[in-house]
């Protein structure tokens, strides 16, 4: 039988070997990134020049105590409900300037969303698992009635468009477009959220 | 019909050519989406979930911060009370300012301010020590932060 010549062949049965070798070592050194969270910006340290008065029915307290327990607007509430009682202050409209509100226009609370201010209080010793809880509510409401606004005026989840925005690996024409659509329904619920000092008691 | 030469071996046996590329795609796979670990980390780090969760765009402009108590090993040294993780260090919470902003001077000048801290905190942690860390960075005026957090599956009722 006539061989045909040539450069031996070179013998791949190990190369599986080396790969799986490869493989294990990337999968010990390596993670997974788990890079998200609720983005807040802290206050700047220098206080506004001029004081403004805020009249108390357009401020929504939340304060946590030490147990995790929720007291908000001087009542005791479950955390369940927190977000429907926070989306209700938001969008209540007393004074009639909001036309997109679905609110009761009760004249004891806020005034307009660009008035209402969520004022959140903690103690030292709360659980941070319930301090991040009670923050992803309260973000909850403002995303909620965002999301009903933004489905309204253009079909589509806010938090879907705003995700969009930020991906870097949108074009730049899409998210100019965008631009403008995610700013007019963040003017018409800005997120007022105040951090205050923790107490200590 | 070949016979095969040996007697009672007629069943073919299992092309293995195949494997190295599957387990090359694997490993390209595993290269790609995970990234190598820059340090161990010396603090307890089980995160809280949440649902209304941002996406952090761009590694190069977050600097992370870990707070959680010594890890069980370390325990011995440093006690049973959170302490602050940055980079490799673990920092007291008086000299996170100083820190903080050596680690910002390491980033190009252009990216400073859209900087964001990442607090990668510990979900049994009480929240005096986290507003003494909002403070320090509030003194450097370092006001992004973002608390890093699982997704929550939201289960449908």
């Amino acid at each position: 039988m006539p061989r045909r010549k040539g450069a031996p062949e070179v013998n791949a049965g190990s190369m599986a070997d080396i790969a799986f070798l490869l493989l294990i070592f990337f999968l010990v050194t390596t993670t997974i990134e788990t890079d998200a969270g609720l983005d807040r910006m802290l206050p700047p340290i220098e206080p506004p020049e001029d004081n403004v008065i805020i009249k108390q029915k357009n401020i929504f307290t939340v304060n946590i105590n030490k147990n995790g327990q929720l007291l908000v607007e001087d009542e005791l509430m479950q955390l369940k409900d927190l977000r429907k009682a926070a989306m209700a202050f938001l969008e209540n409209g007393a004074d009639g300037s909001c036309n997109y509100c679905q609110g009761r226009k009760n004249a004891e609370s806020s005034d307009n969303p660009d008035k209402a201010i969520i004022s959140l209080k903690n103690d030292r010793e709360t659980k941070y698992s319930t301090y991040i809880t009670v923050q992803n509510e309260l973000v909850g409401a403002y995303n909620d009635l965002r999301n009903r606004e933004a489905q309204r005026l253009y079909g589509r989840d806010f938090t879907k468009m705003e995700a969009e925005y930020l991906n870097p690996e949108t074009p730049s024409s899409i998210r100019d477009d965008l631009k403008d659509k995610v700013k007019r329904i963040q003017d018409m619920f800005p997120q007022k959220l105040s951090e205050a000092e923790t107490t200590s008691n | 019909m070949i016979k095969s030469r040996k007697k009672g071996n007629n069943v073919p046996g299992i092309s293995t050519a195949s494997l190295p590329d599957i387990v090359f795609m694997l490993l390209f796979f595993f290269m790609t989406v995970t990234s190598i670990k820059d340090y161990e980390l010396l603090v307890e780090n089980k995160l809280p979930s949440a649902t209304e969760l941002q996406k952090l765009e761009n590694k190069d402009q977050i600097i992370e911060m870990y707070i959680g108590k010594p890890t069980y090993e370390l325990a011995s040294v440093l006690g049973t009370e959170p302490r602050i993780q940055l980079n490799t260090r673990i920092i007291g919470v008086s000299e996170i300012g100083d820190y903080v902003l050596s680690e910002l001077f390491k980033k190009p000048e252009e990216i400073r301010n859209l900087v964001t801290v990442s607090l990668k905190i510990d979900q049994d942690v009480q929240v005096g020590i986290v507003s003494d860390i909002k403070e320090e960075l509030r003194k450097i005026n370092l006001l992004k932060v973002s608390y890093t957090v699982n997704e929550k599956i939201v289960e449908n009722h």
